[in-house]
């Protein structure tokens, strides 16, 4: 673009052309912002011939998660209870983007609230997988995810409560990243459960994935919990090698239910590393197995306070039923939401309410602690751990819906690095019968730009991101 | 093991009201998933201090100054019933 090869109009116009050859197959998006993305990038295209181009971002084609709010622009939330809600302000990173010049597409599908691992749970319907469109591209970001694996944006935002950014990735193919706790403001995104919330970028390479992280991060007053650290150059820190970089593998992440096509794509992703001149040793984080209890226990508990706020009166969804206040509110929270939101608000009242408080919730945030100190205690001994992302490859729509305990197990990679703040990247690192195979990187506190650093390593000595989905 | 009654009052405790045939199969769901999450009782958690949030317990602090708030009138079009400048609710009392 900067070559005056390209402008940011014809790439927007070919993302809005991939949407709308795509979307009834795909069905990434909820809202797709066909006249102001070409008006944004009308701008950005004069901004650039003047000189006054705001950064490598300005005129790249962006799809949001619909969770993370757009002034003026429906935000639904993947649930029937916003299907009406337009926010009236930016979410900070919505912010950071206008002021980096991206054009926003679209905002892209999402499981309700961010709750599933399937993207099935999206009261708007299901997204499904470009690589086969009759598996799931995994969630709860599987909107953005499959947008950016499906040329319909060049990058996308979604937000990683348990895995939510990284197992889509891995199932799609491309690049996510969940940064460590704080890194990125939680202003203006819905909150699921916020000790563990996290917005970060997905990208088709590592590059592209820095260079949207170094656009959304940063300190942010309206966030308590937004950390207060000078900015960050991560694409600076891509290069230089892995040379002597201990890298741990946790047995234990290699559970039982592991394909065996992900198990070979994995062990060979090691001895890549090692080739790069990596030290990876096998190591063991016992408590591994307790991350999702601990997991199923808090994120429904934050969940029942956080989700309390919809009660059919301030917006959204209210029963056209109810001849009282009570009424409205035990009727618009049963007709609002969808049958996952409601068993996971049941299952956070319950752990709260007296009588069980101790023995579920202050038990997991115990736990929470020993998991936060196995971790602490591994980075003593490496610089970061290698996982798998997902124990499987795109599985089937249909085939874990039933079965609320076998949805929750997609996850089991992923959560303990939100239960303990870290960060944590998924990249491709291989293929199955077809279908791609993610990689995961999960470095200490503030260890981003270095696990950023590793996965560019890897995926330059490899081709696996060169891969793309036939679908057109 | 949940009973019905459990399923029932953390329904009302979350204001859901729920039917039947909801109530039944969550009950199963809902035993299901605390069942499998038994295995966190065996965790010797003696002395250990909870973890509430992933960055280090600190307080944020900031200076009480007055700023500027969205406006009344944005805030009301999301309101199911409004009646400027207020939002209009269904009664709470004597119903």
């Amino acid at each position: 673009m900067d070559r005056g090869e390209l402008s940011s109009t014809d790439l927007t116009k070919h993302c809005l052309s991939r949407i709308s050859a795509l979307e009834d197959r795909l069905h990434s998006f909820l809202t797709v912002l066909e006249s102001s993305a070409l008006q944004d990038a009308a701008a950005s295209d004069a901004r650039r011939r003047s000189g006054t181009a705001l950064g490598p971002l300005d005129g790249i084609p962006i799809a949001i998660k619909d969770n993370i709010s757009t002034a003026g622009v429906r935000t639904t939330a993947g649930s029937k209870i916003l299907d009406s809600y337009v926010p009236p302000f930016d979410a900070h990173v919505v912010e950071r983007l206008r002021a980096s010049g991206a054009v926003i597409v679209g905002k892209a599908n999402l499981d309700e609230f961010a709750m599933g691992s399937s993207n099935e749970n999206s009261a708007f319907g299901p997204v499904r997988n470009p690589w086969d469109v009759n598996r799931v591209p995994g969630g709860s970001s599987g909107g953005p995810a499959a947008a950016v694996s499906a040329g319909e944006a060049v990058v996308s935002l979604g937000s990683d409560t348990g895995g939510s950014i990284r197992q889509p990735a891995a199932l799609c193919g491309i690049v996510g990243m969940k940064p460590t706790y704080g890194l990125v403001s939680r202003y203006g995104l819905i909150a699921f459960a916020s000790s563990l919330d996290q917005i970060g970028p997905f990208a088709r390479d590592v590059t592209d994935c820095a260079i949207l992280l170094e656009a959304i991060s940063g300190h942010d007053p309206r966030d308590s919990t937004s950390l207060q650290r000078p900015r960050e150059t991560f694409v600076g820190s891509l290069r230089g090698g892995i040379k002597g970089v201990r890298v741990g593998v946790p047995r234990e992440y290699l559970v039982d239910g592991i394909e065996p096509g992900v198990r070979r794509a994995f062990e060979s992703a090691l001895q890549t590393l090692t080739s790069l001149g990596a030290a990876v040793e096998e190591c063991s984080l016992p408590l591994t197995d307790q991350a999702l209890a601990v997991y199923y226990i808090l994120a429904p508990s934050e969940a029942s306070a956080n989700l309390a706020r919809f009660d059919g009166f301030k917006y959204g969804h209210s029963s056209p039923g109810a001849r009282t206040a009570w009424d409205t509110m035990d009727l618009s929270r049963a007709e609002g939401f969808g049958s996952e939101v409601k068993r996971r608000i049941l299952l956070g009242g319950y752990a709260l309410s007296a009588g069980y408080y101790d023995a579920y919730y202050k038990k997991a945030q115990q736990v929470r602690t020993l998991i936060r100190r196995e971790f602490a205690d591994a980075f003593e001994r490496f610089d970061a751990l290698v996982t798998p992302t997902s124990p499987t490859v795109a599985f089937k729509l249909g085939s874990r819906t039933q079965d609320p305990l076998s949805m929750y197990l997609s996850d089991v990679c992923t959560i303990p690095v939100n239960i303990a703040g870290l960060p944590g990247i998924s990249l491709p690192g291989g293929m199955s019968d077809g279908l791609p195979v993610g990689l995961q990187v999960i470095g200490p506190q503030f260890g981003d730009a270095r696990i950023l650093r590793i996965a560019y390593t890897y995926e330059q000595a490899t081709e696996w991101h060169l891969k793309r989905p036939e679908i057109n | 093991m949940l009973t019905s009654d459990d399923v029932r009052r953390v329904a009302r405790l979350t204001r859901i009201a729920l039917s039947d045939t909801e109530l039944t199969v969550l009950q199963d769901q809902l035993s299901k998933v605390l069942g499998h999450f038994q295995s966190l009782q065996m965790i010797d958690t003696e002395g250990t201090e909870p973890t509430g949030h992933a960055s280090e317990g600190r307080t944020v602090m900031r200076d009480d100054l007055s700023a500027p708030s969205l406006a009344r009138s944005d805030v009301l079009k999301n309101a199911p019933e409004s009646d400027e400048p207020m939002v209009r609710v269904r009664p709470v009392l004597g119903s």
